[in-house]
């Protein structure tokens, strides 16, 4: 009998608790949206600061008196770069915290972990990393970079500057895989030609004998598509070793000013990489986001493309919930196609054939302070291209409907 | 294959053999005195490098980076000391049962790995090498011996010359010896095991410690360090046969120079494969390793 009374209690006091809290959050009534990224394990490198993106935006739309007259409010979980965690904690967001939206994830494989828990509960997801393209959800908008907004313009540039042998470099796992597929089929294309590819677990440290490899290989250009923290052993092994970039650059789509704190940049001084965003640009809504950043999280802090467009994605979404005067997924996914902002980048919309974002696509150089010359620019926005007619003989005819060409 | 990439690749066998040499000693000697699988061993090397973390945040803007070298006793005596708090409140009660003694070190290992992840974090860190080291010496044309490298063998000789003179001319290293033939024969003659014991384990320990604080001059490092480094150091010590100085030296330059030449020829995680492979076949040729052990014990 003594349990069940305390048992009583305990219910009569969590009643009472939930009573009290009850009318606060009704008179507000906020707008709940998921953040979602590692902020622990080995991504959590990056992750952290897409995040900080992310809050910041949401922040920002508050402080300007919310969205609809309605405060944001995120509620943010950790991934814990464990792809089957990522899905439960969709799975949480979507159904217990009742979220309007997701923003959040960074590799492809945590992408795919949680695309089949969107696709079931007909949510919707913000994705703000450049990847492999070959996917066209109508339940995710991506906001970073098909393969034709950077990889395939990173190539062909390379063999404009006459650099025609590649040695392809990756981790092993979809990611670099995939790209290197595009690159070879886009070598053989355009002229280049591939004499070596290597790819290495995750988190694998120990790159002497690769870097020997491409010794005997002798590239143009090495192709760098490591994730994570192999990529600081990579670069301090290949100087090492005597190989600078002026005999033989090496070409990242993984490295921005973020990671190059952790490689250091007297390291990779002189190496490529192409984004759609560097922090360098100087377009006037990039000082302001550069500077709002560092006052928010510390003066030395960078910002780099995936926070950037962790960053817009947000007020992407907030536009398309303006347009559809509502936080309906359905009515909100319908209104993100074709709206756009204003970011740092420039001008970034919303392609809606294939919910994916048409942006600037730029090279940069690295600078001794760690950050980006840039070497060359499209100018204006790319439109994107999620499937390759070079890899792949499917197009995308509206989001989620992909048919053979 | 071209002649300066093979002395570049046995160069690279050399340093990483010095690697695995340096970490595998601790790990074979405390197994073969004490008959414990450690497999926090890795962690011991992780606190070595985060020791040359904080030294140099300690140190920060000496660009001539001297202070490097007092990492390396400090890696030492820190790894030590802690190894040694850990012989006593865990390992002790765990000798002579290797089942029990696996998992609690294994247990052990993701404590610390867990608490080097709050106290600095879950992102790795950069220990940036100090300027003497960057760079490395021509050998022959096309062929560059970087000086860090260079270091780390130069580091793993002093360590292994260091432990021959320490058990081979010591009264202390003789204890240890003959702790290490019969336990039982030694206690009767007057020696404390219980303190060799403690003593050896905090020396392996901090040999891994010296392991660790040169491995940050190669990449970033983070709580899971070691554990790039103990699988193949635990394959050194089998295949050396535990316990025992000569083999564990024959184990790690046979392993360090045979890696890379099939990762050359394959690809890294294939090379590891074949290697694995040929250490199974090997031990069911010879299950002791390359040099057994010859004691005296009736075990």
């Amino acid at each position: 009998m003594k349990g069940y009374r305390l048992l009583t209690i305990i219910i009569a006091m969590f009643l009472v608790f939930t009573g009290m809290l009850l009318p606060e959050s009704y008179a507000a009534e906020p707008i709940k949206v998921g953040v979602l990224h590692s902020l622990s394990g080995t991504m959590s490198i990056s992750e952290v600061a897409v995040k900080d993106g992310t809050l910041m935006a949401i922040e920002e739309i508050n402080a300007k008196g919310g969205l609809l007259g309605r405060k944001i409010v995120p509620i943010v979980e950790d991934g814990a770069s464990d792809w089957p965690t990522f899905a439960e904690k969709a799975k949480k967001l979507i159904q217990q915290d009742k979220v309007s939206v997701v923003f959040g994830c960074w590799t492809s494989a945590s992408r795919k972990a949680v695309l089949p828990v969107f696709e079931k509960l007909d949510h919707l997801l913000f994705y703000p990393v450049q990847y492999e393209g070959l996917e066209a959800s109508k339940n995710i908008v991506y906001t970073g970079a098909a393969p034709n907004q950077q990889i395939m313009p990173s190539v062909t540039w390379l063999l404009k500057q006459n650099k025609k042998k590649f040695y392809l470099l990756g981790s092993d796992y979809v990611f670099p895989r995939t790209a290197n597929l595009i690159i070879k089929a886009q070598l053989k294309a355009e002229g280049g030609a591939l004499v070596g590819e290597e790819y290495t677990p995750l988190g694998h440290t120990e790159y002497s004998t690769v870097i020997n490899k491409i010794k005997a290989a002798k590239p143009d250009v090495i192709y760098n598509t490591l994730n994570g923290d192999s990529n600081v052993a990579f670069f301090k092994q290949l100087k090492a070793a005597g190989i600078t970039a002026k005999d033989m650059p090496v070409m990242s789509v993984s490295i921005a000013e973020d990671e190059l704190r952790g490689i250091g940049a007297d390291i990779a001084e002189g190496h490529l990489a192409a984004w759609n965003y560097f922090m360098s640009m100087s377009t006037p809504e990039n000082k302001v986001f550069v500077e709002n950043y560092k006052k928010r999280y510390g003066k030395d802090r960078v910002t780099d493309d995936p926070i950037e467009a962790g960053y817009f994605g947000v007020y992407l979404w907030a536009e398309a919930v303006k347009k559809a005067k509502s936080t309906d997924v359905d009515k909100v996914r319908e209104a993100v196609k074709g709206v756009s902002f204003n970011a740092p980048e420039g001008k970034v919309s919303i392609n809606p054939v294939n919910n994916h974002t048409s942006k600037i696509v730029q090279i940069g150089k690295v600078r001794k302070d760690g950050q980006f010359d840039i070497l060359w620019s499209t100018g204006k926005p790319v439109e994107p291209e999620p499937f390759p007619a070079l890899v792949s003989d499917k197009k995308v005819v509206a989001p989620g409907n992909i048919v053979k060409r | 294959m071209p002649v300066e990439i093979i002395i570049s690749q046995i160069f690279n066998g050399l340093s990483l053999s010095s690697i695995l040499l340096m970490i595998a000693l601790g790990l074979s000697i405390t197994f073969g005195i004490m008959g414990v699988i450690n497999f926090a061993h890795g962690e011991f090397l992780m606190i070595g490098a985060y020791t040359a973390f904080i030294l140099q945040r300690f140190f920060h803007g000496q660009d001539s980076g001297y202070y490097f070298l007092l990492s390396l006793p400090l890696a030492f005596f820190v790894s030590a000391f802690i190894g040694l708090i850990v012989e006593r409140s865990i390992i002790r009660f765990l000798y002579g049962r290797p089942f029990e003694g696996m998992l609690a070190t294994w247990g052990l290992s993701l404590v610390l790995q867990q608490a080097a992840r709050n106290i600095f974090g879950a992102n790795n860190v950069e220990v940036s090498s100090p300027a003497w080291l960057n760079g490395g010496i021509e050998f022959i044309k096309g062929v560059q011996l970087p000086y860090n490298r260079l270091f780390i063998i130069a580091i793993a000789v002093i360590c292994i010359i260091g432990m021959y003179i320490y058990i081979y001319t010591s009264s202390s290293g003789r204890r240890m010896r003959a702790v290490m033939q019969n336990r039982d024969m030694a206690a009767c003659m007057g020696i404390k095991t219980r303190r060799v014991d403690s003593v050896t384990f905090a020396i392996g320990c901090g040999l891994a410690g010296i392991a660790g604080s040169v491995v940050s001059l190669l990449g970033s490092i983070g709580p899971s360090t070691g554990q790039n480094y103990i699988i193949d150091a635990f394959m050194v010590v089998v295949l050396g046969g535990v316990g025992n100085l000569s083999g564990t030296i024959a184990g790690a330059i046979m392993i360090g120079a045979v890696s890379p030449f099939f990762e050359f020829v394959t690809t890294s995680s294939m090379g590891k494969v074949i290697v694995f492979a040929l250490v199974i076949a090997f031990l069911q040729w010879r299950p002791s390793g390359l040099f057994a052990l010859k004691t005296r014990a009736l075990d």
